[in-house]
């Protein structure tokens, strides 16, 4: 193989997409889904035990897809990479699974690899290979399933976790949130079309965990002072909903969506922009479904630009949940010379993100 | 007839038979690590044989019913590695396996009835019922099942084979011998050629969950907070 050009197939199957994508170095040959997001509408989010039914009958035509659209076979590939954590536990034993036994019908070497950091690997695509990620990089990850700040110093083995929620994930909030106001599923996108009639500022719903015994100083940071919490906002939005009904009056619902779109983008960009500021970071990259997010995009670009950060927003394809970041992050590892995970690992749902690659056991 | 069989509808075993000669094999008790386990076996089990996956006739995949975390794994594993190797690829379900080794084992008069159980966990059990083959044949015949249920609501008069007689005993009676075993890939792999021989046609290889999943479609919604 080709140290700096190494051809990687990488498998994602961390949540409801089955992800296979195909890189060469840098260089982005296919990014091939298939979502069971339709099957989750009727329960108003992700069903695990579905999620994991789906993976299994999705597989073997997604991989096959994907061989076909980058026109590479199996023996062309240099390296094998799958999601090994963190997610939903029965769903990354599908893709594990799959993973393994590709490594051992091909004998090609295989990383299991770190879901977060593979969203960061997506800054990397499309750039000339020489030049890397950004040295004072950030990652802010929105999504059904995460919301976290990154300090990414080294992709292949040196990222740190800023915070993160302590509860419900952002995405989870806005699905929570629609189904209150019966907007259904997926929440982002119903919650952000109906805010757009909406005031913003008509309900001043809470920040999580921005109270200053919380945030601290600079110098003494509080206990979550760069975390996130969203499920006091999810009761906050029921509560108004009810005040309106108690009272027989119509529930405003394009308000009530568009302040609480503005409860969580506000509390989600102060504080990963804060975080960059004390953290010398310049660049930030936005990964993570919710930042098909209108106005998530919008105040982050306005107030990264203020705080003179570069924001990067990859293409949507690249932020939801896919296999082409499993396999730009693996390409990553190969060209610094990183060791493989064999095939005897387990995956682990709650994978921290200092663990970018699993060890061989 | 080269054929590699999984089986992970309880214990994850892998088999590398040889027509109906085991060649390699490998089982592993823990019933939650399938994931881990199964690929450094299959890889193990065809370097010590010196076989190549591309030299296989067939795949052949227990399908259940089974736990489903463990049951995906081993379906996952057998049916990525026939597109990559571009082998046929088999479903048996994975109860034939035990009926198949109660009748071979002689612990079952010829053309009796008699019932498999296993576990399926949360107080119920996966079974079917058989016919044992007439004197001199192997494969019994499949009279009902599969099927998920408590152990108290089997047919009763039917001695049966399988863990469940193990954890139930006062429900069923089990066949000595035959109480604690577990479906077996070198089994399964010699019901599936016993078919291929006698031109019987083998299943697919979907999954029989027989659950649904857990999830329950919301209620409309009362209260904002509900
Ligand atoms: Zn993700």
């Amino acid at each position: 193989m080709t140290a700096t050009e190494p051809l990687i197939l990488g498998i994602e199957s961390s949540c409801d997409e089955t992800g296979v994508g195909v890189v060469r170095g840098t260089q982005l040959l296919t990014n091939t889904v298939s979502s069971s997001m339709d099957e989750h509408v009727r329960f108003g989010g992700v069903i695990p035990e579905i999620a994991s039914r789906a993976h299994l009958e999705a597989f073997v035509p997604t991989l096959q897809a994907a061989l076909a659209e980058a026109d590479v076979s199996l023996e062309d590939v240099d390296a094998i990479a799958v999601t090994a954590g963190p997610g939903l536990s029965g769903a990354l034993m599908v893709g594990v699974a799959a993973a393994k036994a590709l490594a051992v019908a091909t004998g090609k070497p295989l990383f299991a690899i770190n879901h977060l950091v593979a969203h960061v690997g997506v800054g990397l695509i499309g750039r000339a290979p020489a030049d890397g990620l950004p040295p004072a990089l950030g990652a802010l990850l929105v999504s059904g399933g995460h919301t976290e700040i990154l300090r990414v110093v080294d992709i292949a083995g040196d990222v740190e976790l800023l915070g993160s929620t302590i509860d419900d994930a952002a995405g989870e909030a806005y699905d929570k949130t629609a189904r209150i106001l019966g907007l259904g599923y997926p929440g982002g996108p119903a919650i952000d079309r109906v805010a757009a009639d909406g005031d913003p500022k008509a309900i001043r719903f809470p920040r999580g965990l921005s109270q200053p015994k919380y945030m601290g100083t600079a110098e003494e940071p509080g206990p979550h002072r760069y975390d996130w919490s969203f499920s006091g906002l999810k009761t906050a939005v029921a509560r108004s909903v009810e005040q309106y009904e108690a009272a027989g009056r119509e529930v405003p619902v394009a308000d009530i969506a568009a302040s609480f779109q503005e409860a969580v983008v506000d509390v989600v960009t102060s504080k990963a922009v804060l975080a960059c500021q004390e953290h010398g970071i310049t660049d930030l990259l936005l990964g993570g479904g919710v930042a098909a997010n209108r106005r998530l995009r919008e105040l982050a670009q306005e107030r990264c630009a203020a705080a003179g950060i570069t924001l990067t927003v990859p293409p949507i394809s690249l932020c939801t949940d896919n296999g082409a970041m499993v396999a730009a992050l693996g390409a990553q590892l190969v060209r610094s010379g990183r060791s493989p995970s064999g095939i005897a690992f387990g995956t682990n749902p709650s994978l921290p993100v200092t663990s970018v690659v699993l060890p061989e056991v | 007839m080269l054929l590699l069989a999984l089986d992970t509808s309880a214990a994850a075993t892998v088999a590398l038979l040889q027509d109906d000669v085991v060649v390699g094999r490998f089982a592993s008790a823990d019933t939650r690590s399938h994931a881990e386990v199964l690929a450094p076996a299959v890889r193990r089990i065809l370097a010590d044989a010196g076989v190549a996956g591309t030299d296989l006739d067939a795949i052949i995949a227990g399908v259940g019913p089974g736990p489903f975390t463990g049951l995906r794994a081993g379906l996952m594993t057998a049916r990525t590695l026939g597109f990559a190797w571009g082998v046929r690829l088999h479903g048996v379900m994975s109860l034939d396996a035990l009926a198949f080794d109660a009748v071979t084992r002689g612990a079952t008069e010829p053309a009796s009835e008699f019932l498999v159980g296993t576990d399926a966990r949360r107080g119920e059990i996966y079974w079917a019922a058989y016919r044992a083959p007439a004197e001199g044949a192997v494969l019994p015949e499949l009279l009902d099942g599969p099927h998920v249920g408590p152990a108290a609501g089997l047919p009763s008069g039917r001695p049966v084979v399988g863990r469940s007689a193990s954890l139930y005993p006062e429900d069923l009676a089990g066949v000595p011998g035959f109480t604690t075993s577990d479906p077996d890939a070198a089994s399964l792999g010699r019901v599936a050629h016993a078919r291929l021989l006698a031109g019987r046609a083998l299943l697919d290889t979907s999954p029989l969950y027989l659950r649904e999943s857990d999830a329950q479609v919301p209620g409309p919604r009362k209260r904002a907070t509900a």
